[in-house]
């Protein structure tokens, strides 16, 4: 605790300033509640309405978790796929990352008018935002095994499953984590942006109908709920990775 | 009688003729090393043993049958320790073992005990020195199931006075495990002071130039690299060496 305090407090400092200068240029330049709230009135209605926006959340969080579990796991498989398939790799690549230029927010809208308003476009949204970042960072990993080890196994007479269980994956288990670290926040991003598509409850659902009537202290509970959805996010990935890989702390 | 047997053995690559026509043997229990110069066609040797290399021409055989092309048959220690760094020392150790099949962790934890590294058998290998990975490796290698172990230059990248106790050391493992080795060094004493029988290669392209028999008596203590009759061989290998 006291460790994060002392690496903590720099942050955390800095935030604060921010937030009192945007408080006092709000109160000295007297701007309007619908143009840009202060901080303290942002509190104020995230505490207030916070009964209310609870399913919102839960809901949110749910289609988060669920998309990244698939998005990441459809990432993972394609990377072992096309790792252990390097012709069809050649292939592929650069249609996987041609899939990451089609702009979201047009595809979206299409994606209901193919598959209609429930889960799967959603799903399908957030997949697709979440497998590229793990995909490429564990193709990586599993590229850059080190040769010497590689020889070692096939002089030990490794078959090509155990090259891969016992050493390609363990090696591209870092790399594979610092993906899912990316693929956590952009995941919150991809669940609030399929719920502007059309969905009955969700952060997403929420900030929509706040701005479009101009409760922009709404707007504002919304943004910052999810950015601590985010780092919460990032944080169980980090913690998982500490877990996973104990080797690495001891290490140093 | 003979464990490996290398019979007319060939290979070059493009236009570069590396082996030609080696001819060894290595008997069960013995220690056998291979001597050469840097870039002598040694490692391609091993990897011809290894089968991760087809050879042009002759056989390789274990035990009297035909091995050549097939791997897993010998026992692994590679110039680098190569240990799996997000494994414990004690799953390093066993992973010969492993791909091969049973894992055996008593005896396992008596070698990593008796190698002297008793309490870090569930430490990682980037908390140990050079010397201790080198051991690391042996071990895992000894405890692979096959019956030969080949070392490639095992030791060339410590320190004199860490090399020096790791030769030592590895008398001492082997005479007490009775496994065979075969050994590959460009260093000569590295090469008088380890083995039964030392195979000379000669370079570009290699064949056996000459084959010794190394007649001290084991145990071998580190005072026999200073014994005159030591010296003596170590001129009448360099010699060997240098003839053309």
């Amino acid at each position: 605790m006291s460790k994060l305090l002392q690496k903590g407090w720099r942050p955390a400092a800095v935030l604060l300033l921010l937030l009192c200068i945007w408080e006092a240029a709000v109160h000295l330049a007297n701007i309007p509640r619908w143009l840009l709230p202060a901080p303290t009135s942002i509190a104020l209605e995230f505490g207030n309405g916070f009964g209310g926006l609870m399913p919102h959340l839960q809901s949110t969080i749910l289609l988060t978790i669920g998309g990244f579990l698939i998005g990441c796991t459809i990432g993972i498989i394609v990377a072992i796929v096309l790792h252990m398939l390097p012709g069809v790799q050649e292939a592929v690549y650069p249609l996987l990352i041609l899939s990451q230029n089609v702009p979201i927010i047009v595809l979206a809208p299409l994606l209901v008018i193919w598959f209609g308003f429930g889960l799967l476009p959603k799903i399908i949204v957030i997949t697709l935002v979440c497998f590229f970042p793990v995909t490429i960072a564990a193709m990586n990993g599993f590229r850059t095994t080190p040769s010497e080890m590689k020889h070692y196994m096939l002089m030990a007479g490794a078959k090509k499953t155990q090259l891969f269980a016992k050493l390609e994956w363990p090696h591209a288990l870092p790399a594979v984590f610092s993906g899912l670290k990316i693929s956590a926040t952009y995941s919150v991003m991809g669940a609030v942006i399929s719920e502007w598509l059309g969905a009955k409850k969700g952060i997403g659902v929420y900030m929509t109908l706040a701005s479009s009537s101009f409760r922009t202290d709404r707007v504002f509970v919304a943004i910052f709920i999810i950015m601590i959805v985010s780092l919460v996010f990032f944080g169980l990935i980090t913690a998982a990775e500490r877990w996973a890989l104990k080797w690495r702390e001891e290490e140093s | 009688m003979a464990l490996l047997k290398i019979e007319h053995l060939s290979k070059s690559f493009d236009h570069l003729h590396v082996l030609e026509d080696i001819h060894l043997h290595v008997n069960a229990g013995e220690f056998v090393t291979i001597l050469g110069p840097s870039g002598s066609g040694k490692s391609t040797l091993f990897h011809l043993i290894g089968g991760l290399l087809k050879p042009d021409e002759g056989k390789i055989r274990l035990n009297g049958e035909d091995m050549t092309g097939k791997r897993g048959l010998i026992s692994y220690m590679p110039q680098q320790p190569t240990l799996f760094p997000w494994r414990t020392i004690l799953d390093n150790v066993l992973l010969g073992q492993e791909l091969q099949g049973k894992r055996d962790e008593q005896l396992a934890i008596e070698m990593i005990e008796k190698a002297g590294l008793a309490g870090y058998e569930n430490a990682f290998p980037g908390q140990l020195s050079g010397g201790m990975k080198q051991r690391v490796a042996f071990i895992r290698a000894l405890l692979s199931p096959q019956s030969l172990i080949c070392l490639d230059e095992p030791f060339s990248a410590l320190d004199d006075f860490t090399r020096l106790e790791m030769q030592q050391w590895l008398l001492s493992t082997w005479t007490t495990y009775q496994k065979t080795i075969l050994f590959i060094t460009h260093s000569i004493e590295e090469a008088l002071f380890l083995s039964d029988r030392i195979i000379v290669l000669s370079t570009n392209p290699a064949t056996v130039k000459q084959e010794f028999i190394i007649p001290f008596e084991r145990p071998r203590e580190k005072s026999l690299i200073l014994s005159s009759e030591f010296l003596q061989w170590k001129r009448e290998l360099t010699e060997s060496i240098f003839e053309r």
